[in-house]
């Protein structure tokens, strides 16, 4: 019995043993009924997002019932397939809706954020790991603090700072001061949980070498550390691409909008153009779905292989 | 000119003295081994040199400049790290050229001098490749053409052999003096193999741990040999050499012509015969090396009573064999013969002998030389 299953494990691939590794006998098919179920569950909404989109109208139903209808034509009411196929939301979305405008301000203010957020992270980081200096310590549980209080708790005196005492409402630059400042305290404890790994030897060495502090930093440290660069550049721009709260209390001319704020008005108060919404919300996660395919290929272990006997 | 002075210098962490009392002069071109135990302040004594480490007292010279408050990159000093510390992310050829490009070389003189540093370690087929992949000696060796490469007019190296396999290590051991001597650069390696530094110092300095010698480090300094021959006190009698040198503590007659250990008496070497009388009645430590220890009938060594030995161990090197004697309480360790002559068995007792020509005598309380004539 046990012969006959393990028979297609040891032929199949070692990816694939890596998988099955561990089980012996025994069917996988309750295993993969369990798993579909569950990926329907997560699957379902993003479907209906695209179907909203690509159905060329602004209703959120794709098929109307009638008066007495029937089991196939509920069922045909919860399948998520629009009537007809169509482009009309996006292409309405960005042309006569002002919504390329708030593309373009999400951009700035995430690029932003990311630039800002990550050259102070590393540097922070890097003195965090590598020098000894009074509140060391207590820096970076000043960070790790900060990050047990919900976002929300800060709305009321970020506002009174940014907006009454700076006057930086409406304004790219202080929402990027906001963001970056949301963002360092993950981004320093990822970074310097990173630097401390690469071996001090290599730094010295370098020291040797003639090298100074800061190409230490630009030409030896930094290359290494570009796995942990990556994951807090995308965290960074994550924290200004979707943000909401924040954006829609700071941002209030329609102009200055970030994405996410428009999106909202297209649902919110008197009008409910889900077609647009749905649309919208697709365009948006396009460009953190890019960033992270490009950053992934930084995401490798092993940078520092072969530097230092281990 | 490139000697190195340390005069009085001291090194703390904190309240933890690591060095005292430093004064060593290391002579241009000359190849010096620090030699220690580890927590001796070898590897402290070396980073001192590279300005890696701060020196808490007294003065640090490189030629005849102080170097106290110099930065490392202005000492002129090259330094292979144990580790390799090959930077990853760079080539071989990269990682070479790093320091002369930070120096602002022309391109034309750093390829130059790359390959010419790349031939004389046989890395000019890797130039292009990354560290990860080389072995453990083709990446020392890397380490090595990044401090040759820059001519600098030190060279310092902290156990850079103590990560290869045994044979490597012979092989990189005869390049790396190979190397000193073609280039005349005044070098300073550190080691706790004794073996290494035997075999690669012109001198040797003997480093202990300062809680065991709280007014100093500096044991001894002098040429392999000097060390071997004329230990100045206990810690270096019993550090250098393999297997290390027997130390006995031995009563001396009256007269102070003769040492006593129960029945085992050897002759006070002429030598010590001035300036034992000191010691007439009172105890000293003698130190004789195994190959000094025979059997009785075997050997005419001027012993004037033999003592009786239980051969408990018997190691066969092929050439030699050392064997490990109880008597009395201790343990005395002899180095024979290893061919052509029967092996003592485990258990066998065996009359022993010392050529008392060749002990060492030592005051048991300072641990100090005795004076000889």
């Amino acid at each position: 019995m046990t012969a006959v299953t393990a028979a297609p494990v040891t032929k199949a691939k070692p990816r694939a043993e890596v998988q099955t590794g561990g089980r012996k006998g025994g069917s996988h098919f309750w295993i993969h009924v369990g798993l579909i179920i569950f990926t329907f569950f997560a699957l379902y909404p993003i479907l209906w997002v695209l179907t909203l989109a690509f159905s060329g109208q602004q209703s959120l139903s794709i098929a109307t019932l009638p008066q007495d209808a029937t089991f196939w034509d509920r069922l045909r009411a919860i399948i998520p397939w629009p009537q007809q196929i169509s482009l009309k939301n996006f292409v309405d979305v960005l042309t006569e809706q002002p919504f390329l405008t708030w593309l373009l301000n999400s951009a700035i203010v995430a690029g932003l954020t990311t630039v800002v957020g990550v050259f102070l992270a590393c540097t922070a980081a890097y003195a965090f790991s590598r020098f000894r200096f009074p509140g060391r310590q207590q820096g970076m549980m000043a960070f790790l603090v900060s990050q047990m209080f919900p976002g929300t708790l800060m709305m009321i005196p970020l506002y009174i700072i940014i907006v009454s005492w700076l006057g930086l409402g409406n304004s790219y630059f202080g929402l990027v001061l906001v963001y970056a400042v949301t963002a360092i305290p993950f981004c320093v404890w990822m970074l310097k949980g990173y630097f401390d790994t690469i071996p001090i030897e290599i730094e010295e060495s370098a020291i040797m070498d003639g090298a100074s502090r800061a190409v230490i930093f630009w030409r030896i440290v930094l290359p290494l550390a570009r796995p942990a660069v990556a994951v807090t550049a995308l965290f960074s721009f994550m924290t200004g691409w979707n943000e909401f709260i924040l954006a829609s209390v700071f941002m209030t001319e329609e102009t200055r909008y970030t994405a996410p704020v428009g999106l909202r008005f297209f649902v919110g108060g008197f009008s409910a153009q889900w077609g647009y919404f749905a649309a919208g919300s697709i365009i948006v996660s396009i460009p953190v779905v890019i960033l992270f395919l490009y950053l992934q290929k930084y995401l490798v272990s092993g940078l520092t292989a072969g530097g230092v006997k281990g | 000119m490139a000697q190195i002075k340390f005069e009085h210098v001291s090194k703390r962490f904190g309240d933890v003295a690591v060095i005292e009392n430093l004064d060593l002069h290391i002579r241009d071109q000359e190849f010096m081994v620090f030699v220690g135990p580890s927590g001796c302040g070898k590897s402290t004594a070396l980073r001192m040199i590279a300005g890696l480490e701060e020196i808490s007292g007294g003065t640090l010279s490189i030629g005849d400049r102080v170097v106290n408050d110099v930065h490392p990159k202005d000492r002129d000093v090259a330094m292979v790290f144990q580790s390799y510390a090959l930077y990853p992310h760079m080539t071989v050829r990269e990682n070479i050229a790093f320091g002369l490009k930070i120096r602002k070389l022309p391109q034309a003189e750093i390829d130059g001098l790359v390959n010419e540093a790349a031939t004389m370690l046989g890395l000019t087929e890797y130039l292009d490749r990354k560290p990860r992949a080389l072995s453990g000696g083709q990446r020392q060796r890397v380490a090595l053409g990044r401090a040759i490469v820059r001519k600098p007019s030190v060279f310092l190296f902290d156990e850079p052999l103590s990560n290869l396999d045994a044979e490597l290590r012979v092989t990189m051991r005869a390049e790396i003096s190979k190397l000193q001597r073609r280039m005349k650069v005044t070098t300073v390696y550190v080691t706790h193999d004794q073996v290494e530094a035997m075999t690669m110092g012109d001198r040797i300095a003997v480093l202990a741990p300062l809680k065991r010698h709280p007014s100093g480090n500096l044991m001894q300094v002098g040429t392999p040999l000097e060390l071997y021959d004329r230990p100045q006190n206990l810690f270096v009698a019993r550090f250098i050499g393999t297997p290390s040198m027997n130390i006995v503590e031995m009563a001396v007659d009256a007269d102070g012509t003769a040492l006593r250990f129960h029945d085992f008496v050897l002759p006070v070497p002429a030598a010590y015969r001035g300036g034992i009388g000191a010691y007439a009645g009172r105890n000293v430590a003698v130190g004789f090396r195994p190959e000094h220890v025979g059997h009785a009938e075997e050997h005419q060594w001027d012993t004037i009573s033999p003592i009786r030995g239980e051969v408990e161990i018997v190691e066969t090197l092929g050439h030699e064999a050392i064997i490990h004697f109880r008597v009395g309480g201790s343990m005395v360790i002899g180095k024979i013969r290893g061919h052509g002559v029967v092996l003592p068995r485990l258990g066998e007792a065996i009359d022993l002998v010392v050529k008392a020509s060749s002990i060492h005598l030592f005051d048991p309380q300072t641990e100090q030389r005795l004076p000889e004539a």
